[in-house]
């Protein structure tokens, strides 16, 4: 399935800034960063329970907020402007 | 167990591949080209030498279970890096029992030339219903016509010791003789079905001249782009049979010889047509792939350029994504499922679940 994740980290105190490194390293494990706090993450339903349940282990529910979008595997995304990014299920040739 | 998507393809001189948490990071002069997940990859192959993995890359491969193959830059494997396999004891010696159990390898021979020959023969049909005069259509459904009398005699096959003192006395014997006639209609199909081959071609037909298979080395662009596409395919075969735990080595139509992975190429036959041949004829036809691609050395032999043989991996990745329906079990498969999806059928009817072995036929 593909999972749109999405935040806001409050990073008015050291803590805060930690949470917010840690919370896009975990997103950045399992997919692709598409703008600065959006991630596309394709899981399937194994490596979606560890993803979540990493991201809820690091949020602070006082302070921030994490949103799940999940989208059919066949949504069309359009993307304008900067930032280049890969398209992991497309042939991999370096 | 839950089958992976991709395949990571390392083809540049130079890279270096390092470990970023859960992600594989690819470097070239430096610069990260790409960072990916390890739960995308299924494999990861690496052609030619001077690309390195770094300790902790390898560690994190083999930690997800994704192999890491090494091939020549012509594709050759040469070794492969992958965890201590899952493998199944008793699946395995099935496998063993088989081919020393003749009439069972005899029988799991005859599908996989079936299978062959059926694919060869529907390839062969589809380009007589396309092409546009009819001398060739006639002389493609002729080889279609030969290779379904071949097929025929094949069901006949009888894997009953005949009545004679000779076979009873020394059933072995009897045995290979029909191992040896299962390879001839598997040569008998394989010279009818390479006769017509270039009547396939509707673009570059004298630049992708085709007079016979040659190999070691290629003699011509047309075997070049085949052996090259067989090479990727017996990969995926090998890697195939690995994750379903049987041993590659150990085969029934091919003759074993040391290093050469005969269950692959016997799980092979039954997907040259129309996956590798079928995608060699179109990117000739679509002129994805032209003479420019090969280099031409002293002495006949005909080499891809890096250029060539990056086409023709995306055109095969390409292919694996598309979506078939396997007919027996009613169910869509991505292409690059389906060698997976066979070797279990292989591994149920060695386990004894399945009574014969039944090869892929695309509808």
């Amino acid at each position: 399935m593909l999972v749109l994740i999405t935040y806001d980290v409050s990073t008015v105190t050291k803590a805060g800034a930690r949470r917010l490194r840690r919370i896009a390293r975990a997103c950045l494990d399992y997919g692709q960063r598409v703008q600065n706090s959006v991630f596309e993450c394709r899981v399937d339903q194994k490596n979606w329970v560890l993803l979540r349940d990493r991201l809820l282990s690091e949020m602070d529910p006082k302070q921030d907020s994490l949103r799940f979008y999940f989208l059919e595997s066949d949504t069309v995304i359009e993307h304008f402007g900067t930032k280049a990014i890969t398209d992991l299920e497309s042939p991999l040739i370096f | 167990m839950e089958i992976k998507q991709n395949t990571l393809y390392l083809t540049t001189e130079g890279s270096y591949v390092s470990r970023d948490h859960l992600t594989l990071r690819v470097e070239i002069e430096k610069q990260t080209r790409l960072a990916v997940p390890i739960h995308h990859l299924e494999s990861v192959c690496v052609f030619g030498n001077r690309i390195q993995l770094s300790p902790h890359a390898l560690q994190l491969c083999w930690e997800h279970g994704v192999a890491v193959n090494y091939l020549s830059e012509t594709g050759y494997l040469l070794g492969r890096w992958e965890a201590v396999p899952n493998t199944s004891v008793m699946l395995r010696r099935a496998q063993y029992r088989a081919a020393d159990d003749l009439p069972k390898a005899a029988s799991i021979a005859r599908q996989c030339v079936a299978g062959k020959l059926q694919n060869s023969r529907q390839s062969l049909l589809r380009s007589a219903r396309e092409t546009a005069t009819a001398d060739e259509r006639e002389r493609l459904q002729s080889a279609a016509e030969e290779i379904a009398v071949l097929l025929r005699r094949l069901e006949r096959m009888d894997f009953e010791p005949e009545d004679s003192n000779a076979e009873i006395c020394n059933p072995q014997s009897a045995f290979r003789n029909r191992m040896d006639s299962i390879r001839g209609y598997e040569g008998q199909g394989a010279n009818l079905y390479f006769e017509v081959f270039e009547l396939h071609l509707k673009q570059q037909r004298e630049d992708f001249a085709f007079a016979k298979r040659s190999r070691r080395p290629p003699l011509d662009a047309m075997n070049c782009l085949l052996s090259y596409l067989y090479a990727l395919l017996r990969h995926d075969c090998i890697a195939a049979l690995t994750c379903t735990g049987l041993d590659p080595f150990v085969g029934y139509l091919h003759v074993e010889r040391p290093n050469r992975p005969a269950l692959a190429l016997d799980l092979m036959e039954e997907f040259r047509p129309w996956m590798a041949d079928r995608l060699a004829i179109t990117l000739i036809n679509r002129k994805q792939v032209t003479v420019d691609d090969f280099e031409f050395r002293e002495g006949g032999a005909v080499e891809f350029t890096k250029a060539g043989r990056k086409a023709v991996i995306a055109a095969y990745q390409t292919r694996k994504q598309d979506i078939l329906t396997h007919p027996l079990l009613n169910q869509e498969f991505r292409v690059g499922q389906l060698m997976l999806v066979q070797a279990r059928i292989l591994a149920r009817h060695l386990r004894g679940d399945l009574a014969e072995y039944l090869p892929f036929v695309p509808r």
